[in-house]
């Protein structure tokens, strides 16, 4: 097997966004009938090495071959006429479709402008048997599991000639049995040549399935070796490995009494939860995608319904289900979704500042323009915001000032008791994150409490006092900052 | 490690400059001298008092309507609440003998009406687009059951003189939609409220997530927005003396079309009340300088479509262009660091 011509490899791949280098130089090859594993962290680089395989991106320098050619491949069209077939992990194909118009979407067979069902579904029930799935070729696609769904694109992709078959996460809303089953189909793929590039977070399934596994950190390949000479521990050291810390303020901060105290909250994503957050606290949800963090900062902001469960502020009661409350109570949200959930994109830099606080520059709601001016040139420079003029549509900024202006927006909230903050340097360059990490700091040293929610260890381990970890919308874990490490956390995260 | 971040020495772009009323204004501006010259009775004293008068009653919908539309939103049931309007007003003017009451009537009726169709939006989470059909045909046809189909005369003189009255040399409408714009331009621009509605209008996610009021701000704009049609209804029927429940069919065509002639954005968020009412002007001169050059009205409705879709498309392309330099900014950023 390895004596053949891999049947997809890229050498030294690089892909940069706006202020990130999202990709450094990844080389990596996947052979014919072989199962690759690539595991690493959320961020790491993963999801974009997919996109770039698949056309969705293209690359910026390197080089990305197909059976030893050149792969040419500049839209996903052109990967799937190449052969590479990509699951992503929410399904995208149409409900509403039966499963055969759905395995032959945009090429039904056709005569003189008809299509001819027979033979359609005469076809899709080959496809169909390939993968072991019993059900009718008329279904709609909205009958099927999830499980089913997903067999169903992987027949799409085997009868598309896939080479190379794609998997983002694929058992994440699969249970047991069908995780079996899926792995029987991924053994008969490879029994066909089919090259499967296996992406997961459950360590467990990556050792059962792959043959080999690739870990990625930062954008960048740390290792690859036989699945058979690692071992679970050796991989999350691989995965965590050391980074920079000197990009961290040093912790001289004295947290006070409680602020915020969360009692048995539920909405209908997260259940039970239970933590406090002190004074001039740093906290932090660390968890993996899906765990459930966001959905815990939209049950305590009273975006989403409270099912049960009291927040409380300074031992009173915030009202449910009402983000007013929250905010009147003295708490404020960055979330994840800069772009989406975040900036006001149709309004500048200053107009974005004052939304949530407009009361404090009004006399009977009617705005005193030159107060609003005075409290937004202070905080702009109190937190220097890089912007040409506060009168710049806020869209025109790059990542890291949008994201000041966002904190800027609840920092000159006068009675600000709790930040949320969301993911706090996602998509941000080096050195912007940097600052933000110190303007945290001193934020919490004045006596602001936050909670931020990361998917980077670092970051959680770097900020933080105490750390709480999320597990299938649940608090799997509480750790004490100073005696919690990358290794413990995420493997309680995974559990 | 920590580069200091370059800007790019870009224009600042403001969102002033996004709604940009200055072509419009010349657009008015040269369509007003065009029509002189053909026909010089255009600025007739009569004929400028004539005009301001018919493009009133669509100013004074066309100021709710604006608020509806930057909130990101539509109400396509403005036509059918004015026959509303004129039965209510007539049928209570009858039945009173005072022009007030008749008034007040329909005043009320809009603040139900509008905060039935607000309320349906917000709570069940249904497009406006679709509620709003859904009620104009509603209105239309209770219009018609209460008319039996037919109009209701006025028989009450004083009621003619709402509408065709005038102070000093100015018509009563005219007066009441200066004093009705200088009213919303000041909600817009100097109000918590008028701020919340450009901000929801612009990402209502992030509304919400900011925890603005966003239903409420909505159930507002749609009770403001049917309360003004439902003046505007009155006064059609003032001047018509009478109620009739055909009155303002297409009416939100030629509304809807006004605002967004004038830069007010259907998707939301960016335009500006002047820019409404340069476009209501625009839709207005249009209508009176075909009549007076005797071009007949279905000629007019083509003129009018044609103009309509001209004007969107400039304006698209307008922003197009600026969207490009936004990214073109965007990645000359991207090579800086």
């Amino acid at each position: 097997m390895s004596r053949c011509i891999p049947v997809l490899e890229v050498h030294g791949i690089h892909k940069y966004f706006p202020g990130v280098h999202a990709l450094k130089g990844v080389d990596f090859d996947l052979m014919p009938g072989e199962v690759h594993a690539l595991v690493g962290e959320n961020g790491a680089g993963k999801s974009t090495l997919i996109k770039v395989l698949s056309g969705v991106y293209a690359f910026d320098e390197g080089e990305y071959r197909i059976l030893g050619d050149p792969a040419a491949i500049e839209k996903p069209a052109d990967a799937i006429r190449k052969g590479i077939g990509v699951i992503y992990q929410e399904l995208n194909s149409v409900r509403s479709l039966s499963v055969a118009e759905n395995i032959f979407f945009g090429r039904l067979p056709q005569k003189h402008g008809c299509v001819q069902w027979k033979q359609l579904y005469a076809q899709t029930q080959q496809y169909l048997s390939a993968v072991g799935l019993t059900v009718k070729p008329q279904t709609k696609l909205q009958y099927l599991s999830i499980a089913q769904q997903q067999l169903v694109e992987i027949a799409k992709a085997i009868s598309l000639q896939a080479k190379v078959i794609i998997m983002d996460e694929p058992t994440s809303a699969l249970s047991p049995k069908e995780i079996e089953y899926l792995f029987a189909v991924i053994r008969s793929l490879k029994t066909q040549n089919v090259g499967v590039l296996y992406i997961s977070h459950k360590l467990e399934e990556v050792f059962t399935v792959a043959d080999r596994i690739t870990v990625f950190r930062d954008g960048a390949v740390v290792g690859t070796a036989e699945a058979t000479d690692l071992d679970q521990d050796t991989l999350i050291g691989m995965m965590v490995g050391r980074r920079m810390t000197d990009m961290f303020p040093p912790k001289d901060r004295a947290p006070g009494e409680i602020v915020l105290d969360v009692r048995h909250l539920s909405t209908e994503k997260v259940q039970d939860l239970c933590f406090t957050v002190r004074r001039g606290e740093i906290v932090g949800f660390s968890g993996l995608m899906g765990a459930g963090r966001t959905e815990m900062t939209r049950a305590l902001f009273g975006i989403d319904e409270r099912l049960s469960g009291d927040v409380l502020m300074d031992g009173q009661p915030v009202g449910k289900n009402s983000p007013s409350a929250a905010r009147r109570a003295g708490v404020g949200l960055v979330t994840e979704n800069r772009k989406e959930q975040g900036i006001l994109p149709n309004l500048s830099v200053g107009r974005n500042t004052t939304i949530v606080t407009l009361d404090q520059v009004t006399r009977a709601h009617v705005i005193l323009p030159g107060r609003e001016r005075a409290e937004i040139q202070r905080i702009v420079e109190a937190i220097s915001v890089k912007t040409p003029s506060v009168d710049q549509l806020i869209t025109k900024l790059s990542g890291g000032n949008q994201q000041k202006v966002l904190l800027a927006r609840w920092l000159i909230k006068q009675n600000l008791k709790l930040l949320i903050i969301d993911e706090p340097t996602r998509g941000i360059d080096v050195g912007a994150k940097a600052e933000i990490y110190h303007l945290m700091n001193e934020l919490a040293r004045q006596g602001l409490s936050i909670l931020m929610v990361s998917s980077e260890l670092p970051e959680i381990l770097g900020m933080c006092d105490r750390v709480y970890v999320m597990r299938d919308g649940r608090i799997s874990g509480e750790f004490d900052a100073a005696q919690a490490s990358e290794k413990t956390l995420l493997a309680r995260a995974i559990g | 490690m920590n580069m200091p971040q370059k800007h790019p020495k870009n224009k600042v772009l403001t969102h002033f400059q996004q709604s940009d009323t200055s072509v419009l204004l010349i657009a008015l501006v040269l369509l007003c001298a065009i029509t002189y010259i053909l026909k010089p009775v255009f600025l007739s004293e009569r004929n400028i008092m004539n005009t301001l008068r018919q493009v009133s009653l669509t100013a004074i919908c066309g100021f709710g309507l604006t608020l509806i539309i930057l909130v990101g939103e539509i109400d396509l049931s403005v036509g059918s609440q004015q026959a509303v309007a004129g039965v209510l007003s007539v049928v209570v003017l009858n039945a009173t003998g005072s022009v007030l009451l008749a008034i007040l009537a329909a005043l009320a009726g809009g603040l139900v009406v509008g905060g039935l169709n607000g309320l349906i939006i917000t709570k069940f989470k249904i497009n406006s687009m679709i509620v709003t059909l859904g009620t104009m045909a509603i209105w239309r046809g209770a219009s018609m059951v209460v008319t039996n189909a037919v109009s209701i005369q006025s028989n009450v003189a004083a009621f003619q003189n709402f509408a065709t009255g005038y102070i000093g040399p100015v018509p009563n409408a005219v007066v009441i939609a200066v004093v009705l714009f200088a009213a919303v331009y000041f909600v817009l621009n100097h109000t918590t409220f008028g701020r919340y509605v450009y901000a929801i209008g612009g990402n209502p996610e992030a509304a919400r997530f900011a925890g603005l009021p966003v239903e409420r701000v909505k159930l507002a704009v749609y009770i403001i927005g049917s309360v003004l049609t439902m003046l505007a209804g009155v006064l059609l029927a003032s001047r018509m003396a009478s109620a009739q429940p055909t009155a303002g069919t297409g009416f939100e065509m030629i509304v809807i079309a006004s605002v967004i002639l004038g830069g007010v954005s259907l998707s939301g968020g960016v335009g500006s009340i002047t820019g409404a009412v340069i476009g209501m002007l625009i839709l207005g001169v249009l209508q009176n300088a075909l009549t007076l050059m005797d071009v007949n009205s279905f000629w007019q409705d083509i003129t009018r479509g044609v103009v309509i879709i001209l004007a969107v498309a400039v304006d698209s392309m307008r922003k197009n262009s600026i969207a490009k330099n936004l990214i073109r900014a965007q990645r000359q950023q991207k090579e800086g660091i």
